[in-house]
């Protein structure tokens, strides 16, 4: 048994594209060996700034010879199937098959053989293809080069038991190959000269003593522990930050974690303006202090031992900071001696589309939306609806938003706070862009909710009615996380809003409902049960709309619920293909059945339960108690099984009696299709 | 190589000097030493030394300093840290060599970056260069968590895939200055040394021009004239095209886009104008980019 080891170093690969490259390494190498025969125990991945590394462990030395025998076509079949048998068993003519005699006849067959031979003469075939096969997100060529890589590659270490593999890459043009080899180089500042390695564990050891951490793992785990342990001896707490952690691992080989302090004279800016210049444009971590606000100190992780102990570096990365921050308290100090309302004007002169007009115009759509919404949302004063819609938008044209666009709507709330205006409105302010995706909040306060739907609404509606719908692959206005947001916020709080007041086109409406059967799949809601209660056409009120689809799931879910789906199907069947025959027919078998034409106990049973679950349905549906007015239907399973054993509807003979029988399954329907439209149902 | 040269000057105190060391360094490399193109553009891309020369089969390395303009960037000389007219440090490596960076970590070196004390890192930036038509990969390089340039390795100019890949590396020298000479404004730098007979800040030679230069590009630059102009010289690079003429012609398409970058700093151009108007210079960039090369390849054969 023996252990292949790949390096591929370059020049510095970003972050994000680290540890899917290292998987996808391990894959298509696996599966090389795979379908070369090659057996192993195991194959781990690995990834820093610089190189992606690989070992596999428990290969074969050699492989075996392997002789398989194909059987071919028949003796004397046409040439087409010949010629197919002897390029799939790679023979020249028939001279080098034979004729067997099977029992049924006398067919071609060949003997394939796979000379084995070294494990060793495989590999680099096998590397080869995987490095051309790997799918960096984006790649690029070098020098005079033709070979693509997502930047320089420097040099590959391959080694299989022990000894180097003989291969090489040839990135074209005038550039001399890659040869595969068995020397690396350290960390780019900490490291000098070529390293020789003779395997995997000394690979690590020696890159190590070079200052690099193969295991991105393990660098996690020294950031992590680096960072805690600061920030504990600083007496704050570092603020976890997932992302940011994955990010950093990928930036450095050699990770060393170094505290910094702001400056003491930016603490009074808003701590998203701090959080966003340390960790969205300097990777630093925040920290907090023990009441959970924001503390003075942060988190830096340097790739290097700097031989003055990291002093030089934590006053720059200070540095840099202090001059981001000055800039941010620049436009703090300014921006509040100005009101949000006397900014307002400024939105004149910015174009939201060509089409829609300018963000003034757009903000007096939404106006008049938040105060048609806010008699929706229980406890929304309109208000304050429509004086947080009136400003929404006004921190837009502030220097604090020009410089850090990604603040926009917070930085309003603060303005708003610091004029004194309620609390409910600078808060509307700060929610209305909420929920920006699936792991952002939702806004939960009454006029949060209003504003933020108008908001939403309002890019719906207008970009629908300028011909400016998504498509499959296109939605460059974000409409889709608009219709979302909507979503959200109106079943998470519980809204009952009627989306039709808002407007007419139907294919916005189907438009929600696609969303929301995206929306809802995740949650374990089937679409087939969404499409049967959108099919009912006038239910715009998604709190409803989903307890109804709630109810029926749920409902289908029991062994009365399949049982009577059942029934619904056969009874809908037998209407259906009536309904076919004889296109008169649905009008003449609508409304109740005539009582005196029932005929046998089965269906006077049925009609019987009918007029039960009528009784019991309708208020239920107006108390909109859905699992109630499914509980009744599960009366009508008993009788419905004995009518279709027992009674024949269409008894040729008596035409009256038929039409009445129809009308009766007819009515199974409509009474089941009060709630959902059943036909929709997927089995 | 990134040698020690024991000519190399010592560490630059000033911003005069930060461009003499930066010059000597890269002419050790082998560079041309350019002069700046003498036409407003807004970035040392545009100089034909890179747009045209990274085009073709040809080898090239050349550095040189491009002012550049940037109308919308003017803050009347109020804004510490920006300007719509500014210096870049360029240098174009064609083929890249298989050492470029650690040519252009010698060149922090030269400059005084001490890479024993300062934590240096490549972070992911991709460059996209909507009028020109041209993009490439490669970083942000960062000094402490500053920006200290840009590195991009050209993949496609003009539209057209490039043959010989160039790496190319920006300085923004002002930012660069700032974070070697420790100062907190742009107008605060040395440009030239302390103890000279006479010595000046970058305030004493162009905080009056920010201010005018703001006033001009925002508020009375005459637009139609501009329009007038734009159209006038997209005109002139189409008839140099047909005449076979791409260096004449790529110094219209450079009038355009300067043309362009005014009016957009006037605010007469709306958002989806806006869109239209960098097509229409790209179509020129390219245009100039696709007869230029046929030359090269001409000469070639």
């Amino acid at each position: 048994m023996a252990e292949l080891l790949l390096e591929l170093l370059s020049e510095e690969i970003p972050a994000r594209m680290q540890a899917r490259a290292a998987d996808d390494l391990k894959r298509l190498v696996s599966d090389g060996l795979k379908a070369a025969g090659l057996a192993f125990t195991d194959a781990r991945a690995f990834a820093t700034p610089r190189r992606l590394a690989l070992v596999v462990d428990g290969l074969p030395t050699a492989r075996a010879d392997v002789s398989e025998e194909r059987r071919g076509p028949r003796v004397g079949a046409p040439d087409q199937a010949v010629q197919g048998f002897l390029k799939g068993a790679g023979l020249a003519s028939l001279d080098q098959a034979e004729k067997r005699d099977t029992g049924k006849g006398e067919f071609w067959f060949a003997v394939v053989r796979k000379t084995g031979g070294p494990t060793a003469d495989a590999l680099p075939g096998i590397i080869d293809a995987a490095m051309k096969a790997l799918p960096w997100p984006k790649s690029m060529k070098w020098g005079s080069g033709t070979m693509t890589w997502v930047r320089p590659l420097q040099s590959i270490v391959a080694l299989f038991d022990g000894k180097v593999l003989a291969g090489e890459v040839a990135p074209g043009g005038q550039m001399a190959p890659i040869k595969f080899g068995d020397s690396t180089r350290g960390h780019r500042f900490l490291s000098k000269g070529e390293i020789k390695v003779s395997g995997f564990a000394d690979y690590a050891a020696k890159l190590e003593a070079a200052h690099v951490i193969l295991d991105p793992a393990e660098r996690r785990k020294i950031i992590l522990a680096g960072a805690e342990k600061l920030c504990a001896e600083a007496q704050v707490s570092l603020r976890s930050d997932e992302a940011l952690l994955d990010e950093v691992t990928g930036l450095v080989e050699w990770p060393v974690p170094m505290l910094g302090t702001i400056d003491g004279q930016f603490m009074d800016v808003p701590p998203e303006v701090l959080i966003v210049s340390m960790k969205t444009h300097l990777r630093h971590f925040v920290t907090t202090k023990k009441d959970g606000a924001l503390a003075s100190r942060f988190v830096v992780v340097a790739n290097t031992v700097a031989r003055d102990g990291g002093q030089t570096i934590v006053d720059g990365n200070e540095r840099v900071l202090r001059a981001r921050l000055s800039d941010a308290k620049f436009f703090w100090d300014q921006d509040r001696k100005q009101r949000l309302e006397e900014r307002l004007p400024a939105l004149k002169d910015i174009v939201f589309h060509a089409k829609l007009g300018t963000q003034a115009e757009r903000v007096t759509r939404i106006e008049i939306l938040a105060d048609k919404i806010a008699p929706h949302v229980p406890g929304a004063d309109s208000a304050q609806a429509i004086l947080a819609a009136h400003l929404c938008k006004a921190d837009l044209v502030s220097g604090m938003v020009g410089e850090f666009p990604e603040l926009q709507g917070i930085i309003g709330r603060y303005y708003a706070l610091g004029e004194k205006l309620p609390l409910a409105v600078a808060d509307a302010i700060g929610d209305h862009y909420a929920p920006a995706g699936p792991n952002d909040r939702c806004p939960s306060a009454p006029v949060s909710i209003a504003v933020a739907l108008a908001d939403k609404l309002d890019a719906l509606i207008s970009f629908w009615a300028i011909g400016e719908k998504p498509t499959g692959s296109r939605d460059p206005f974000a409409l889709r996380r608009a219709a979302l947001g909507i979503i959200r916020i109106v079943v998470e709080n519980r809204i009952r809003l009627p989306l039709r007041h808002f407007f007419k086109a139907d294919d916005l409406m189907a438009f929600f409902a696609e969303r929301l059967k995206v929306q809802m799949r995740e949650k374990g809601v089937r679409h087939d049960v969404v499409d049967a209660v959108f099919a009912l056409g006038d239910e715009d009120d998604l709190v409803r709309l989903l307890a109804r689809v709630e109810a029926v799931q749920s409902f289908l879910g029991t062994e009365a619920g399949k049982n009577l789906l059942t029934a619904y199907g056969r009874a809908a069947n037998i209407v259906r293909a009536e309904e076919k025959k004889d296109k008169a027919l649905s009008a003449r078998i609508a409304g109740a059945p005539d009582a005196a034409l029932l005929e046998q106990s089965e269906e006077k049973a049925v009609a019987a339960a009918l007029a039960d679950i009528e009784r019991l349905v309708k208020p239920a549906l107006q108390r909109e108690d859905f699992a109630g007015a499914m509980q009744a239907f599960a009366g009508l399973r008993g009788p419905i099984d004995s009518f279709f054993e027992k009674v024949t509807v269409n008894v040729g003979d008596k035409p009256d009696l038929r039409l009445n029988r129809l009308r009766l399954l007819n009515q199974i329907r409509a009474t089941m299709d009060s709630v959902a439209d059943f036909s929709k149902i997927e089995g | 190589m990134p040698v020690s040269d024991p000519s190399a000057r010592v560490k630059p105190t000033c911003f005069q000097e930060l461009i003499l060391t930066l010059q000597e360094y890269w002419a050790r490399q082998g560079c041309l030493i350019l002069q700046p193109f003498d036409m407003e553009m807004g970035a040392g891309t545009f100089h034909t030394a890179t747009t045209l020369r990274a085009l073709g089969p040809k080898p090239w390395y050349a550095a040189y300093v491009q002012p550049s303009r940037r109308p919308t960037d003017g803050r009347y000389g109020d804004n510490p840290m920006r300007l719509q007219h500014y210096y870049q440090f360029q240098a174009i490596l064609k083929p890249s060599p298989p050492d470029i960076l650690e040519r252009y970590l010698g060149s922090l070196e030269a400059i005084g970056i001490d890479t024993s004390l300062h934590d240096i890192r490549f972070v992911e930036d991709d460059w996209e260069s909507p009028t020109l038509g041209a993009w490439g990969l490669g970083w942000e390089v960062w000094c402490d968590g500053s920006e200290v340039s840009q590195f991009t390795y050209f993949q496609q100019v003009g539209g057209i895939d490039v043959d010989l890949v160039s790496g190319e590396i920006t300085y923004g020298l002002e930012r660069l200055a700032m974070y070697l000479f420790d100062k907190k404004s742009i107008y605060e730098l040395p440009f030239n040394r302390a103890d000279s007979e006479v010595p000046l800040t970058y305030g004493d030679v162009f905080l009056q021009n920010e201010r005018e230069q703001s006033t001009y590009n925002f508020e009375v630059a005459d637009t139609d004239m501009l329009f007038r102009h734009f159209a006038d010289a997209e005109k002139e690079c189409g008839r140099l095209i047909a005449k076979k003429l791409p260096l004449p012609a790529y110094e219209q398409c450079i009038k355009a886009s300067h043309c362009f970058n005014l009016l957009d700093a006037r605010g007469v151009i709306s958002v989806t104008e806006r869109q239209s108007y960098i097509l229409r210079v790209r179509e020129l960039a390219k245009a100039c980019c696709e007869a230029w090369l046929a030359t090269q390849t001409a000469e070639a054969a």
